[in-house]
């Protein structure tokens, strides 16, 4: 199901989809024998994230985790921006001082990424409290993966902000469907006796729900319900927006191993392949994007491959930006320590 | 401008408020806060300024440390009580990996104007959970900025200034000072951070000391008087920034140094002092810098014990009679 919006924003949905999933294909080519820490790719989830993010407003802040390239790319981060911040560049978004796993962006509305698991969920809950505190109405949103429930912080935290009724969303983002480990293929795999996951926001007496991420059109209905209820003073809502990990993403470092997203795949069933034939048939969330926007005859099969040409190339630009921007002076190192 | 004769954790309830009347976007909040928290600090903040601004948490410390950072990243300006400095190790994550490194780690996009308040020290069979001296922990954490008062008029001063800075500033309270009373001026002067002070002058030796050991310094440097040894007592007020040029000309007059400090003596500020010393008045030292702090224990709860674990006069005496009696050892 598509969001029931006009037809041009949900071709810039999915214009903003395909800048995610073609970053971070670059990303995983541009980090190949390079030293650039861990990362990781946001493929698979793309239609959780731009929809849902597309509904905040100017002053909203999303506060976000290890797994947060695309949810700076959905609020307009310039890409280029990015990959420099990746590559350490002085034209980065931080200055070369955050890397991937805090890269920020305080006029798109990111203070900060934590790479601690629920580290950025007091924070997020804070953002909240102030704006409460400051008389903004403006909205909080606390973007998490199904194991930052795991951590203390989040049960604190849930408990404040169900307390003092604060303008925050917890949207939760599972894709942990398939993961590996123990708990392959069970729900929840995180290592968790509570389930379903939404029990650990209803016990506060939060509102609470399961989604399946890779609806953009059930994303955008929760998301949107989400931050009229934050933004009136109802209080915070926790949603727990379910897909299914992408293959390339189970070994320590991200790998193609669906190789660049082909994308005739959403309209000539001849060109899947029968290696993860499963994934590209039914669980990428955007594939099953464009097949929804071609049934619906918003776009044709010409449009769709000239937005990801016009995409593509906007990347590699970014990608030569970003190699060929100068590193930070030395004094970089010790300059901001204090505010 | 008025001056009062008021106890130190009067100076501090004062400053509080005159932060909160200065500046609206000062907040409060802690356990209990309301209530004046366990020993009165915040008492009547709570009548003054209403519940908006002065908030009880719930008993999350890690969570309540992440709630001021992230309120203080949009412009308040909160005051977080950690009751006691040793629940403060529950708020590690919060304090040490967000909000000390927030302003580097966004390339300078973020300010996080936090002033942490926590109670610290021993005193009165409290225990190992209520009587820690931390200090040493954080002045290893780059982006903190740590004070500990010795009196009421830089008690209140420094806070002062901790709520004005744009930096997370802890700022440690002795409880065994909360009822010392001195002279300070009503609508108290901020004292600088990073700003030591010369609490007693002297030219035979130097004792650096901070927060209550401040007081046991000069106990000890009036008893090593009456013996004609002259000591410069140095109050650090700082520990981070460290006010290194005060100890370093001292030393220099003096060639004689001892650090006191409450804390372990292992690991403790002082060995961070010796060393700076050694590294920049090497030429000017007679003898070896000697350190007094607690032994390498847990804090007992017996008051009995607790004597023997806190430094007293004659520690800094013994240590001092070290240095002069080490006389050509280099």
């Amino acid at each position: 199901m598509l969001p029931d919006l006009r037809p041009d924003l949900l071709v810039e949905y999915l214009r903003r989809m395909l800048v995610i999933r073609r970053f971070e294909e670059g990303l995983i080519k541009l980090a190949e024998g390079r030293d650039i820490g861990h990362f990781h790719v946001y493929i698979g989830q793309e239609s959780t994230g731009v929809p849902a993010l597309a509904l905040l407003e100017d002053g909203d802040l999303t506060f976000t985790t290890h797994r947060n390239h695309g949810h700076l790319l959905a609020r307009g981060v310039d890409p280029a921006a990015m990959y420099a911040e990746i590559l350490g560049k002085a034209t980065g978004t931080n200055g070369g001082k955050g890397g991937t796993l805090h890269l920020a962006s305080a006029e798109h509305g990111f203070p900060t990424t934590s790479a601690v698991t629920g580290g950025c969920i007091p924070l997020a809950t804070g953002a909240a409290f102030g704006f409460s505190r400051l008389g903004r109405d403006r909205v909080s949103v606390c973007l998490m993966g199904d194991g930052a429930l795991e951590e203390g912080a989040w049960h604190e935290s849930a408990n404040i902000a169900a307390m003092e009724s604060l303008p925050i969303i917890f949207l939760c983002e599972n894709n942990s469907l398939e993961a590996l480990g123990q708990k392959a293929n069970e729900y929840p795999s995180s290592t968790m006796a509570a389930s379903p996951l939404t029990e650990l926001a209803a016990v506060f007496g939060m509102e609470s729900v399961a989604i399946d991420g890779a609806d953009s059109g059930v994303v955008h209905d929760t998301m949107a319900a989400a931050v009229v209820k934050a933004r009136s003073g109802d209080g915070p809502i926790f949603i727990e927006a379910r897909t299914v990990r992408w293959p390339g993403n189970r070994p320590l470092w991200p790998q193609l191993l669906t190789g660049e997203t082909d994308l005739t795949m959403a309209w000539d069933e001849s060109a899947i392949p029968e290696e993860h034939g499963r994934w590209h048939r039914a669980e990428d969330g955007l594939l099953a994007y464009i097949r929804g926007l071609l049934a619906a005859g918003y776009v044709d099969e010409r449009t769709v491959t000239d937005i990801d040409a016009g995409v593509r190339e906007k990347m590699s630009a970014g990608v030569q930006f970003a190699l060929d921007s100068p590193y930070p002076d030395p004094e970089a190192a010790l300059s901001g320590v204090f505010g | 401008m008025t001056v009062a004769t008021i106890r130190y954790i009067d100076a501090i309830n004062s400053a509080l408020a005159g932060e909160m009347k200065r500046d609206d976007s000062v907040i409060v909040l802690g356990e209990d806060v309301t209530l004046g928290g366990p020993f009165g600090a915040t008492k009547g903040l709570s009548e003054e300024f209403g519940d908006d601004r002065v908030i009880n948490t719930p008993i999350a410390e890690g969570t309540v440390m992440g709630l001021a950072a992230g309120a203080a990243m949009l412009g308040a300006r909160p005051i977080l009580e950690v009751m006691f400095i040793d629940f403060i190790t529950l708020a590690m994550d919060q304090l040490v990996n967000h909000a000390a490194k927030l302003h580097y780690m966004t390339g300078g996009q973020a300010v996080v104007p936090l002033t942490i308040r926590a109670l610290c020290g021993a005193g009165g069979g409290f225990g190992a959970h209520h009587s820690q001296s931390l200090e040493a922990w954080f002045l290893h954490v780059p982006g903190l900025k740590v004070v500990a008062p010795s009196n009421p008029a830089d008690a209140a001063g420094l806070l002062r200034s901790a709520v004005r800075d744009n930096n997370p500033v802890l700022f440690l309270e002795h409880r065994g000072l909360y009822w010392r009373k001195a002279e300070v001026t009503e609508d108290a002067i901020p004292v600088p951070l990073g700003m030591a002070s010369v609490a007693r002058q002297g030219g035979d030796l130097t004792i650096v000391a901070v927060s209550k050991m401040v007081e046991v310094a000069l106990a000890a440097a009036d008893d090593l008087s009456d013996s004609g040894i002259e000591a410069e007592v140095i109050d650090l007020r700082s520990i981070v920034p460290l006010d290194r040029e005060a100890i370093l000309a001292s030393v220099r007059r003096t060639g004689r140094l001892v650090v006191v400090h409450e804390a372990v003596t292992f690991g403790g500020i002082g060995a961070e002092i010796a060393a700076m010393a050694q590294e920049h008045a090497f030429a000017h030292l007679v003898a070896p810098v000697q350190r007094v702090g607690a032994p390498f224990a847990p804090v007992p709860a017996s008051v009995e014990l607790e004597k023997i674990f806190v430094p007293g006069p004659d520690d800094v005496i013994a240590a001092a009679r070290r240095t002069m009696t080490a006389e050509g050892v280099r």
